[in-house]
């Protein structure tokens, strides 16, 4: 523990290639605050654009509208899952785990779309 | 003894153990939020024409809270960042962005279950309703002996079905009063909270779940930030690669916030 007594407070040492020791992410803070700032701005407007579709008269159902606001929040997703998780940039292993979470997402969510409408007798006043 | 692949890469995933693993949990919590997505979905599509409540929600606050969130995952990015390029400082501060936005996320959800909780729906005897925000109980107000008068801000209505939706012009039209209610005039008092219908119920379930998720993660970031930065000084990678595991978990909460907040309050 002596040689820290010579650093500064919370100096630690460089690594030796910030790029590459130990995972494949550029890493620059300039460049991510300015890749950050158009994530937050293009975040704002899509977050405005799913509240004017939930306010905006599409006619008398819902269907319509709750399927453009999903869409606009998936593209937020990816944005979130993309650039700020590195999705986009991800080691095989990590694909080959979410693979399975999306099948069985997608099966959770068929299932559920399967049974939409299919209520046992008894269990519904329509 | 010495943990193997906290620092290195294994060979034959690719990555540190701990960016599996926290992937792993990640991957089986995608599964947890989607069972109660699944579930509201069954709930909604389920639910008698018109009675699927709309416009119970404060958008306003709903949004404030999503750019919080949006805002967190950024800072929580950028702490990261500045670990990997040895900016300790800069470190301290986007994370300690982190927790304030936080801890304001969490404040207006507070705000937003007070609300709730305070909000009653109240069947009269004559057959309408009295809905609206509680002001007082007389001192003596007991249901049970049907004695004092209980006093909203709010309104009376004929049928249940002009409170389901308070985004059409009529209920935004509605003047809200003080209403003065004898106990001996109430059949049933029940306010806003998880029992109240399967509307509420799913949205305390799924916006608690995740407040609690919030939770943990500030928790989890404030340690980080405070007694746990001590590695940063003995070990700086592997304390470089807690913060990203850490960042990963508080993405995923932001992420699931990115759909509650439509469908809970936008849909």
């Amino acid at each position: 523990m002596s040689h820290h007594k010579s650093e500064p407070a919370h100096a630690a040492p460089a690594p030796s290639d910030p790029h590459t020791a130990m995972d494949s992410h550029a890493v620059d803070l300039p460049t991510y605050i300015r890749r950050c700032a158009v994530i937050f701005l293009v975040i704002l407007c899509t977050t405005a654009a799913m509240i004017a579709t939930s306010f905006a008269h599409f006619g008398e159902g819902w269907t319509l509208k709750v399927a453009i606001i999903l869409a606009i929040a998936v593209v937020n997703a990816f944005l979130v899952a993309g650039y700020l998780m590195h999705l986009l940039s991800e080691k095989k292993m990590i694909y080959t785990v979410l693979s399975f979470t999306v099948f069985f997402f997608i099966g959770l969510m068929g299932l559920t779309v399967w049974a939409t409408n299919n209520f046992p007798i008894g269990t519904v006043n329509h | 003894m010495e943990i193997p692949y906290t620092v290195e890469l294994r060979p034959d995933t690719g990555v540190y153990n701990a960016k599996l693993g926290i992937w792993l949990f990640l991957a089986s919590e995608v599964m947890l939020f989607g069972g109660l997505f699944s579930a509201y979905v069954l709930l909604r599509v389920g639910a008698e024409p018109g009675m699927w409540p709309h416009g119970w929600l404060d958008v306003r606050l709903g949004t404030i809270n999503t750019l919080l969130l949006a805002l967190s995952a950024i800072t929580t990015l950028l702490a990261w960042v500045s670990c990997k390029v040895r900016q300790f400082g800069k470190f301290k501060f986007f994370h300690a962005c982190t927790i304030c936005l936080a801890l304001g996320f969490l404040c207006i959800k507070s705000y937003e279950y007070h609300d709730k909780w305070i909000h009653y729906e109240v069947d009269l005897t004559s057959g309408k309703i009295a809905d609206g925000h509680l002001v007082e109980k007389s001192p003596d107000f007991d249901l049970v002996k049907k004695t004092g008068t209980v006093t909203l801000h709010g309104r009376i209505v004929d049928d249940r079905r002009d409170l389901m939706d308070l985004r059409t012009p009529e209920a935004r039209a509605a003047k809200l009063d003080e209403v003065t209610i004898k106990a001996s005039d109430i059949q049933k008092m029940e306010n806003y909270g998880p029992k109240h219908n399967t509307y509420t119920a799913i949205y305390f379930t799924m916006t608690g779940l995740h407040a609690l998720h919030i939770l943990g993660g500030t928790l989890v970031i404030a340690y980080l930030w405070g007694p746990g930065s001590a590695l940063w000084r003995r070990d700086p990678e592997r304390f470089t690669n807690r913060i990203e595991v850490s960042g990963l978990f508080w993405h995923f909460v932001d992420l699931v916030w990115i759909f509650l907040f439509p469908v809970l309050y936008l849909t």
